[in-house]
């Protein structure tokens, strides 16, 4: 929660400064019109009231707020751009199991952020136990990001990329719906939009983005997408600031640094002492989502079984 | 005397119209077609979730039927390349039937995979973005390819034959008296057009076997490129090369029979054909079996983890029932049949060639969903049904709708053009009256 209000201070306090960097080129150019200029008719008088702020080019600069208008997002990069990735960073997470109890808050986050189709998630949590006298333990899924993904190699139409800062993406404008990559995918991971994914007119209507992965599309693929519209605003993914219990921790490899938020560790240190370990590691497929295992555990393990039922109810209309 | 027997051998294998036996079966498979043309338009109205394809079982009988005709295509190579280049004369009256089941399947096989996407409506990405890494680009490149050899291999020896059919005009209908015209007016017999032909046809009965090898062995790695146990495995291209001439070859000898008895053709497909044919089917029935054994048994014999549940549900489990019929079905009753003289008879011969297609039908269906019903990570957090996959009526009508539409494919073929080579088969009795002589 702490991180969410944070985060969003960030970002405004981002957005004012770039709407001063634009006064700055404008002020420069003596165009007449001023460019906070809502529509021709209503002009804004100045209210006299001044607001601090940092230009682009370091400087402290004074702006009269009733020429601030709060923009409401960032605007979304473009889908070339959302090929290439962000410079200079390689994004990992570490799922540490000895603090999940299933209670999926980062699952919802997920499905309510990306607007999945009801009943399916791309988070999924499994209740798992390796061997028959082991210990069992809820182990919480996300796309692996693979560094080696079959299902990149496969995909007929390069709908389904690799960034240079290690996500796997799909473009669902793309995708022409062949489900090889979900055959290819070992995690089971990948979830299809079999029918209309039942999205409200605002949102059906948007431009698909790589990076939000909204709105998903009939016929085609979608799942987890690490979120690098968050990444990109400095902000976490929506499962990492989801979940109560500290499970997700996010970061740049590069950086050597992962936090879920209120915690940060080396990642190295962290993969080194909690004997840190990766799925399937025999098939080669090089995950980017480590594992640390469900030693000295903060909850006994519960299996709550009404979990079934619910899924019975949330079947999807066919 | 010998123009006679020409003059009777053309009458004999000269197109004839349908009876009233052909026109129900006609009108059967065309009914057939519009329902799954009807299902078919369902499915693009609302989505592959008409389908109980789901996110577990993501490929279903389209794809098992896509493989099945990729399969019964090998045929065409099989009897026209193989037989003809290792000099075998007894196939002759089989290779235009052969080289249409060939044409027709993979026709049929492209149309069932273009149902089988998501957004069929953008299959041009394909060409505007295909990567040449993924195999399934690798299937439409010989896919296409596999399709014109076969299509040139149809249509060079059928040549001469249209310069016969040209011949008795009073046989023919208008429209296609245009058609012979279009296609073989530029024929003229000319001992510099047989050589050039001939030359084409080696050629090409060269080119088709690899080709041929390419398109179900590509067709194996769309399922061995992956980890998934029961696909995971060196052995694929062979044991599906090996299943595909099996259930093409168990195709010809229906084919054969029902052509035989219908167009009344006993004197050009004898006893003996089925003979031949039949001990290639136990020949071939006896190598896919073996290459089964390897398949299931190495495995078996090692029970890894992943395996251990989707060989279980494939022995004992879920999916045993069709499991055991298909391998009884396609392989071992065909061998009992064939096995023995009596039952390389045309009747039995028959029987055991619907075993063999019928039975290879399910055998890949084995092939594609209980795999994707044994992931490696259990099944979680998806809707009940997400667990199981049974195909619902559109699947279903839209599978027999494309095997409906295959048989039309061959059955219009034979009523337009001569099903047996004539020319082919004159020259032939020429020589052997010769050889007596
Ligand atoms: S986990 Fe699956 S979907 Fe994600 S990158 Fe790896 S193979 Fe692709
Ligand atoms: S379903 Fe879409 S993303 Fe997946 S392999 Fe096919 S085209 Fe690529």
């Amino acid at each position: 929660m702490e991180m969410n209000e944070k985060s969003t201070s960030r970002r405004e306090f981002l957005t004012a400064g770039l709407l001063a960097g634009g006064l700055a080129v404008v002020a420069g150019c003596s165009s007449k019109k001023s460019p906070f200029d809502p529509e021709a008719g209503d002009q804004v008088a100045a209210s006299g009231e001044k607001v601090k702020l940092l230009s682009v080019d370091g400087e402290i600069i004074e702006v009269d707020k009733a020429f601030l208008k709060p923009v409401p997002d960032l605007p979304q990069v473009s889908n070339e751009a959302a090929r290439i990735g962000i410079p200079g960073k390689k994004f990992a997470m570490v799922i540490d199991l000895s603090r999940c109890k299933s209670l999926k808050k980062c699952q919802t986050a997920c499905n309510h952020m990306h607007h999945i189709h009801p009943g399916q998630n791309w988070i999924k949590v499994y209740p798992m136990q390796d061997a028959e006298h082991t210990s069992p333990y809820w182990q919480p899924t996300t796309c692996m990001h693979c560094d080696e993904p079959p299902c990149v190699k496969v995909c007929p139409v390069d709908a389904t990329f690799k960034r240079q800062d290690g996500i796997v993406l799909i473009d669902s404008d793309r995708c022409i719906g062949c489900r090889f990559c979900m055959a290819a995918c070992p995690y089971s991971t990948r979830v299809f939009n079999w029918e209309e994914p039942g999205l409200t007119k605002e949102i059906a209507d948007k431009p698909y983005s790589c990076e939000t992965s909204v709105p998903q599309k009939k016929g085609t693929v979608g799942k987890c997408d690490f979120c690098p519209d968050m990444v990109r605003k400095g902000s976490l993914p929506h499962c990492v600031s989801a979940c109560p219990n500290g499970v997700f921790f996010f970061g740049d490899m590069l950086e050597d640094s992962v936090t879920n938020g209120s915690e940060t560790f080396r990642f190295s240190d962290l993969i080194k002492d909690k004997a840190g370990y990766r799925l399937m590691e025999d098939l080669g497929t090089k995950p980017s989502v480590y594992y640390l295992p469900p030693v000295n555990r903060n909850f006994p393990f519960e299996k709550h079984d009404e979990e079934d039922s619910t899924e019975n109810k949330s079947t999807s209309k066919s | 005397m010998e123009n006679l027997e020409k003059e009777q051998i053309v009458q004999d294998l000269l197109p004839q119209e349908f009876g009233k036996q052909g026109k129900i079966w006609v009108a059967c498979l065309v009914t057939l077609c519009l329902i799954g043309f009807a299902a078919y338009c369902h499915q693009l109205s609302k989505g592959l979730v008409v389908t109980a394809m789901r996110d577990y079982a993501s490929w279903g009988i389209y794809i098992s039927n896509f493989v099945f005709f990729v399969a019964i295509s090998l045929v065409g190579s099989l009897i026209t390349a193989v037989l003809r280049l290792t000099d075998v004369h007894w196939s002759t009256p089989l290779t235009r039937i052969a080289e249409i089941i060939a044409v027709s399947a993979i026709t049929f096989a492209s149309i069932i995979i273009v149902v089988d996407m998501g957004r069929p409506d953008r299959f041009y990405n394909l060409f505007l973005h295909g990567r040449l890494q993924s195999p399934i680009v690798w299937d439409v490149i010989v896919i296409t390819t596999y399709f014109f050899i076969s299509l040139l291999l149809l249509y060079f020896p059928l040549l001469p034959d249209l310069k016969i059919m040209l011949k008795y005009k009073e046989r023919t209908s208008k429209w296609m008296y245009k058609l012979y015209t279009f296609l073989g007016s530029f024929w003229k017999d000319k001992p510099e057009q047989f050589s050039l032909s001939n030359k084409a046809i080696n050629i090409l009965s060269i080119t088709i076997i690899p080709v041929a090898f390419s398109i179900h062995t590509v067709t194996s790695w769309l399922f061995a490129t992956t980890y998934r146990p029961g696909w995971d495995s060196t052995n694929f291209g062979a044991y599906f090369i090996s299943g595909a001439f099996l259930v093409g070859s168990g195709g010809v000898l229906v084919a054969m029979y029902v052509f035989r008895s219908h167009y009344k053709l006993q004197k050009y497909i004898t006893y003996d054909h089925f003979d031949k044919m039949g001990k290639v089917v136990v020949m071939l029935a006896l190598l896919y079996l073996y290459f089964n054994v390897n398949e299931f048994l190495v495995p078996a014999f090692k029970m890894k983890k992943p395996e251990e549940e989707h060989l279980k549900g494939l022995f004992t489990g879920e999916f045993a029932p069709i499991f055991w019929f298909a391998i009884t079905t396609s392989m071992l009753l065909p061998i009992l049949i064939l096995i023995y003289k009596k039952g390389r008879r045309p009747f039995p011969a028959f029987i055991a060639g619907i075993l063999v297609v019928i039975g290879s039908w399910f055998k890949r269906y084995i092939i594609v969903t209980p795999t994707l019903l044994h992931p490696f990570l259990p099944m979680r957090d998806v809707p009940a049904n997400y667990h199981h996959y049974f195909p619902t009526w559109e699947e279903w009508a839209i599978c027999i709708g494309s095997l409906a539409g295959a048989l039309l494919v061959i059955t219009f073929f034979a009523r337009i053009f001569p099903i047996i080579p004539i020319h082919e088969t004159i020259t032939e009795t020429e020589e052997h009256e010769h050889d007596k002589k």
